[in-house]
């Protein structure tokens, strides 16, 4: 698939802008803060309605303005979607597909795939086990968008499970044992059903990973690593998770009685797919702590190839973003990524120079400066 | 900050649901400028739906009596009692003609985010309705979010060991959604459909 047509009313920076696009490969490219990866950024919120910079969308809101839209065409088999988003920071964001209204922004999640590319993917292996969370979560999302609703749901449990354990402890502390556990009952039942269907969804998921990463690895680094992917489960690592989602909330409920008294005295849930971490291996080690600033961006890169790989696979190939990655890279990764990401059917790439640009991926060329957008190739 | 009454006002307005403080403001402006026989009315209509109206003192519906309409009817069967979250759940339903039995409202949902527990909604005065034996089936028509199978969930537990016929609504009204949105086909769907809720 590609975007032929992306257009931005008070999207950050942008009062107003329209940027036609084709197949093949297009570079943005001006100097720093003249506007190239709000451009990208909107053609990611259009795919997963996030932005892959910040966690709210209030940002994404042109200062002063009271919301932003985002209009993207997108053209897959050589059928065109129009896809427009309205983002009310705040409020629900209002969506339509092809000029209909769809009841719930979700249902556009799906029509545009994409793969992002950024500076900030480094924290996939460096970062905290959120950032691998949500690599997996998004790749869930954009294979089957059914699970942005198993997601939310998920997130919603958790905060009123969490909520009540917050107000449990201390009255269990003062009033000791007469305290009525049983609304907590209902919610650790709900967890685990919730979470027993994400849990299958990712342990299924890093499974089919395991040798794209590992093939993606040897491919974008100078030496093969032996990279190898494990899911690190909440449960703990005596507990080997079970492969049907009936068994996991079985595991996750008796976890969750298990676990109760500790968190009812720390008020936080302890036991969930939201405690998990997907272990990144390299050789012998964990590449978090161990992995040299290279090896460390051959991981990120391999996480990233890989998703797009299993994504074309899945029919509906991506359309790849690399915003400002090759200035982070040495001439070899530079020269293999190059290679590697080339024959996709739609590449999109900011750089702040022109150099930056490798020439394996000579296309398009679009001038971005001070908000205005130029073709100039 | 306006003056005295005028902001008394704002800030009455702001503390109804639904309302925040630009459109309180816009409220306010729009009673000040408006004629006051309009305002005379709607004041008055405020002050008799306080005297009014109350809470049916046996299913807690919205009533102008001491019972609501529907627990004074002696056509409706008091075999079957349904529970709903809100009294405009009560008027949803009651549209579909689907059914023939009595309410329970419960005034809400458990929903430990905003501090409600199970003691916040009337569930006590539920299981004084059950005890006695009358009624012989319990459908549970909370809202289809998580918050509304959540409170399903607990009451199904909770009346399980008086061996009661417990129903959730057909699944078919759409998951995240508030019964009062869904349409009459939907819920009539959905009533007809219910099933056995085994906890
Ligand atoms: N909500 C907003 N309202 C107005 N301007 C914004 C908003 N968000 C970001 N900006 C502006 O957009 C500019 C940044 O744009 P962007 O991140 O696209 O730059 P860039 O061209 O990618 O630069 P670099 O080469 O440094 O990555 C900044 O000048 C910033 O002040
Ligand atoms: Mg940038
Ligand atoms: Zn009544």
């Amino acid at each position: 698939m590609h975007v032929a047509h992306l257009s931005l009313t008070d999207f950050r920076s942008y009062p107003a802008v329209e940027l036609p696009l084709e197949p093949g490969v297009t570079a943005l490219v001006g100097p720093n803060g003249q506007g190239k990866t709000n451009l990208v950024e909107a053609v990611g919120y259009a795919a997963t309605l996030g932005s892959h910079r910040v966690a709210t969308d209030a940002p994404l809101v042109r200062l002063g303005a009271p919301r932003a839209v985002v209009r993207v065409r997108v053209v897959r088999d050589g059928r065109a979607t129009l896809v427009e988003l309205e983002i009310n920071p705040g409020r629900a964001n209002r969506a339509r597909l092809n000029q209909s209204p769809v009841p719930r922004a979700r249902e556009v999640l799906g029509v545009l795939r994409t793969v992002f590319f950024a500076p900030e993917d480094l924290a996939l292996v460096k970062g905290d086990p959120a950032e691998r969370r949500r690599f997996l979560d998004d790749l869930l999302v954009a294979r089957t968008p059914r699970l942005a609703g198993v997601r939310a749901d998920y997130e919603r449990v958790l905060k009123q499970r969490t909520a009540l354990l917050k107000s449990a402890g201390p009255a269990l502390r003062q009033r000791g044992a007469g305290v009525d556990l049983s609304t907590l009952d209902v919610w650790d039942a709900h967890l685990a059903q919730v979470g027993a269907e994400l849990l299958a969804a990712r342990l299924e998921l890093v499974a089919t990973l395991r040798p794209l990463v590992s093939g993606a690895y040897d491919a974008v680094a100078p030496a093969p690593g032996g990279t190898a992917l494990d899911y690190a489960c909440s449960m703990g690592p005596d507990v080997e998770p079970a492969t049907g989602r009936d068994e996991l909330a079985e595991q996750l409920l008796a976890a969750l009685s298990a676990a109760r008294p500790r968190e009812l005295e720390r008020g936080v849930c302890l036991i969930g797919p939201h405690r998990d971490d997907l272990v990144l291996r390299l050789g012998p080690a964990p590449a978090k702590g161990y992995a040299s600033h290279g090896e460390s961006w051959s991981y990120a890169l391999a996480l990233r190839l890989a998703a797009y790989t299993l994504l074309s696979a899945d029919g509906g190939e991506p359309v790849l973003v690399l915003d400002d990655v090759f200035a982070e890279l040495d001439a070899g990764r530079r020269a293999r990524l190059a290679a590697l990401v080339a024959p996709a059917e739609q590449v999109l790439i900011t750089a702040a120079v022109a150099q930056d640009v490798p020439e394996a991926l000579t296309g398009a060329w679009v001038d971005v400066r001070d908000g205005t957008v130029q073709r100039v190739r | 900050m306006y003056e005295g009454v005028v902001q008394d006002l704002i800030d009455e307005l702001g503390r109804l649901p639904g309302v925040g403080p630009k459109g309180a403001q816009r409220i306010a402006f729009h009673l000040l400028a408006a004629d006051p026989a309009d305002v005379r009315r709607l004041a008055q209509v405020l002050i008799e739906v306080k005297e009014k109206v109350r809470f049916c003192r046996t299913c807690f519906n919205v009533a102008e009596a001491e019972e609501c309409r529907i627990c004074q009817d002696p056509r409706r069967d008091p075999s079957v009692l349904c529970v709903v979250e809100e009294s405009k759940d009560v008027v949803a339903i009651e549209k579909t003609r689907e059914f023939r039995g009595r309410y329970h409202v419960l005034g809400g949902a458990i929903n430990p985010i905003e501090g409600i527990g199970p003691d916040d909604l009337r569930i006590r005065e539920l299981m004084t309705r059950l005890a006695d034996g009358t009624v012989t089936e319990l459908i549970l028509a909370t809202d289809p979010n998580l918050e509304g199978e959540a409170t399903a969930t607990y009451l199904a537990r909770l009346v399980k060991p008086m061996g009661l016929r417990v129903t959730r609504l057909a699944s078919g009204l759409p998951v995240g959604g508030d019964l009062e949105y869904a349409d009459e086909v939907t819920l009539g769907r959905a009533f007809e459909g219910r099933r056995l809720l085994d906890v």
